[in-house]
């Protein structure tokens, strides 16, 4: 477009230039830090200790375990919900749902942790007799504990939403349903035959949200007293420094493979969304997306 | 909230086509939501009520003396340093994350454009604990850009509110990046050729056309970043311990009983402290985003 009117722009590069060196450097470094130990010159023991670390196993598997949890629990509640106010058009549902699904955003993590941590000390200050003890036992039992779960489909609530609904806006959920329905499907698999496949984009996208979110989470986890992932590290870099920042890069490199892997699952399998989109994967990547189609949306309000 | 929730449903069936199918599906709608407000209750609205409750009460009694502990003394500064690195952060990355997605959505390929948004989209959930590693390895006191420029001596500490500063960047900046690029899209070459034709200049031209259209996302992304920068914890805690007073370092200290037994109270009030300052950011954010989406759309 209009390239000829564009004259040559060296502050382009100049930016481009410093941007990629101050994001590459503290990488680079970080590598450099863990291969080049002093006292031992080049070596890769930092990597191959990894796996033999003391609980590295334990806390990486609890971690995955609690990432899959949250992301079953958020894509169960939200799924349903989203659906359901693309479906019957109700105003009041959509606004209350944004509603609940904004307000997240506006408690910290620590401040969740520290209400989460009041009303799970009422289990045995006030509930010690009642049965309802058990369950505050059970949710905080250490080898997988529930109430990360929750603690965590809160946080990812808005996000997972907005993936959503943004992915919902690009498909005419309703005319695909009513086209299922009239050709004689049955309601769950006008669902799951023909709606879900449509939102594959959608539901990788808020996907690799949660993953990424429970994956790197240090705060809420820390505060209560458990151990996943991040909290090892931490632990694990009073004993030994390299070690702790290699663990760090191959996190980050987990988090950009399971990245390419969303983004390659989306390409190829999702023919039906705008594949170059999904390779942002924030919410307010869908921001392009949305207000393309709002304004379709906004004609067929007019029209009725 | 229940109660206006149940009476919806018959007050929207009547703006709609009286279709069989459709109106009976009405109650069914928010059946279907039910699990997820049910879950929101108990797992968020329930720690709620319990911060707003133990914030709120002083020896048993409600009161503001447990709030009003809270903005006062070693708190105060805590909120006051973590409200100043926010803002200086944000506005920072702000500026930085405008001129990054400019220069990219600008530039010819397509490869280049699409390789900073997914490397953005990676670097900005880089926070929290391995961000503060990597740091430590690079600019930390045995860190290698430390060691190798002799940093130090130049009185260099990555346990400052600079360095903390430095850190941030690294995701806001990419974070900035991708919420201004949408906008960036979204001016119209044909606003620039009708600036042009009519003489502006380059200045001129985003002076009057290209900075007031971006100005609401640029604000609505500040506030984004101010809330990133101001909510987090896990960077600040395993890298700079508490040299760098932060309100959220403050909570936590409260909360693991590293202050007086009976501090809970303080936590939740610090708590309530930062949820007053977070709304009243999104109170701005919100109308913002609006009017950018109308001009944008």
């Amino acid at each position: 477009m209009a390239r000829l009117t564009h004259p040559p722009r060296p502050w382009r590069g100049a930016v481009l230039l410093v941007a990629g060196a101050y994001f590459a450097v503290p990488l680079l470094a970080s590598l450099v830090f863990t291969v080049d130990v002093p006292g031992q010159g080049f070596t890769l023991g930092s990597y191959t200790q990894i796996f033999a670390a003391d609980g590295f196993t334990a806390a990486l598997l609890r971690s995955l375990g609690l990432a899959l949890a949250t992301v079953a629990l958020a894509l169960f509640l939200t799924v349903p919900a989203a659906l359901a106010v693309r479906l019957s058009g109700s105003g009041r549902l959509r606004a209350a749902l944004e509603v609940v699904c904004t307000l997240p955003l506006v408690v910290p993590p620590v401040a969740l942790v520290a209400g989460l941590g009041t009303v799970l000390k009422w289990g045995p200050d006030h509930l010690a007799t009642t049965p309802l003890y058990e369950t505050f036992v059970a949710i905080q039992n250490p080898s997988f504990p529930l109430v990360l779960v929750f603690a965590y489909v809160v946080m990812a609530l808005p996000f997972v939403y907005r993936s959503l609904d943004a992915g919902l806006r690009a498909v005419e959920v309703r005319t695909l349903v009513e086209a299922a329905r009239d050709l004689g499907a049955s309601w769950p698999r006008a669902l799951f035959a023909v709606v879900l496949p449509n939102l594959r984009t959608a539901l990788l996208n808020a996907s690799f949200l949660a993953l990424a979110l429970v994956l790197g989470e240090f705060t809420v986890a820390s505060l209560l007293g458990f151990q996943p992932f991040a909290v090892w590290i931490v632990q694990a870099s009073g004993a030994n420094a390299q070690l702790s920042v290699a663990v760090s890069l191959l996190s980050l490199l987990l988090t950009w493979g399971l990245l390419l892997v969303v983004t390659g699952l989306a390409r190829t399998r999702g023919a039906t969304g705008r594949p170059a989109r999904t390779t942002r994967p924030l919410a307010s990547s869908a921001h392009t997306r949305t207000t393309r189609t709002t304004r379709t949306t906004r004609r067929k309000e007019a029209v009725r | 909230m229940t109660i206006s929730i149940t009476s919806t449903p018959r007050t929207t069936t009547a703006v709609e086509r009286p279709k069989g199918r459709r109106s009976r599906r009405r109650p069914g709608a928010w059946l279907a939501a039910l699990p997820l407000l049910a879950f929101v209750a108990l797992a968020f609205g329930l720690p709620a009520l319990a911060m707003l409750n133990g914030a709120l009460s002083v020896d048993g009694a409600y009161g503001l003396a447990t709030m009003s502990q809270s903005v006062h003394g070693a708190y105060r500064t805590a909120l006051l340093g973590s409200v100043k690195l926010s803002a200086t952060t944000a506005a920072i990355a702000a500026v930085l994350g405008l001129l990054l997605a400019q220069a990219v959505v600008t530039s010819r390929g397509t490869a280049l454009r699409e390789a900073v948004l997914t490397a953005s989209g990676v670097l900005a959930n880089f926070g929290g604990v391995p961000l503060a590693f990597a740091f430590v390895a690079t600019l930390g006191n045995a860190g290698v850009l430390t060691t190798e420029l002799g940093l130090t001596d130049h009185g260099w500490s990555l346990y400052s509110f600079w360095g903390l500063a430095l850190t941030y960047l690294y995701f806001l900046v990419p974070l900035m990046v991708l919420t201004v690029a949408p906008a960036l899209d979204g001016l119209r070459p044909q606003w620039r050729e009708a600036a042009q034709n009519s003489g502006a200049s380059a200045w001129q031209y985003w002076r009057h056309v290209g900075i007031p259209v971006l100005l609401p996302t640029l604000l609505g992304g500040f506030v984004l970043l101010f809330g990133s920068a101001f909510a987090a914890y896990a960077t600040a805690a395993s890298m700079v311990g508490s040299s760098v007073p932060l309100v959220t370092l403050q909570i936590a200290d409260a909360l693991s009983g590293n202050v007086l037994v009976g501090q809970e109270n303080v936590a939740l009030a610090l708590s309530l402290d930062m949820v007053i300052i977070a709304l009243l950011v999104m109170a701005v954010h919100l109308p913002l985003q609006r009017r950018s989406a109308r001009w944008l759309a």
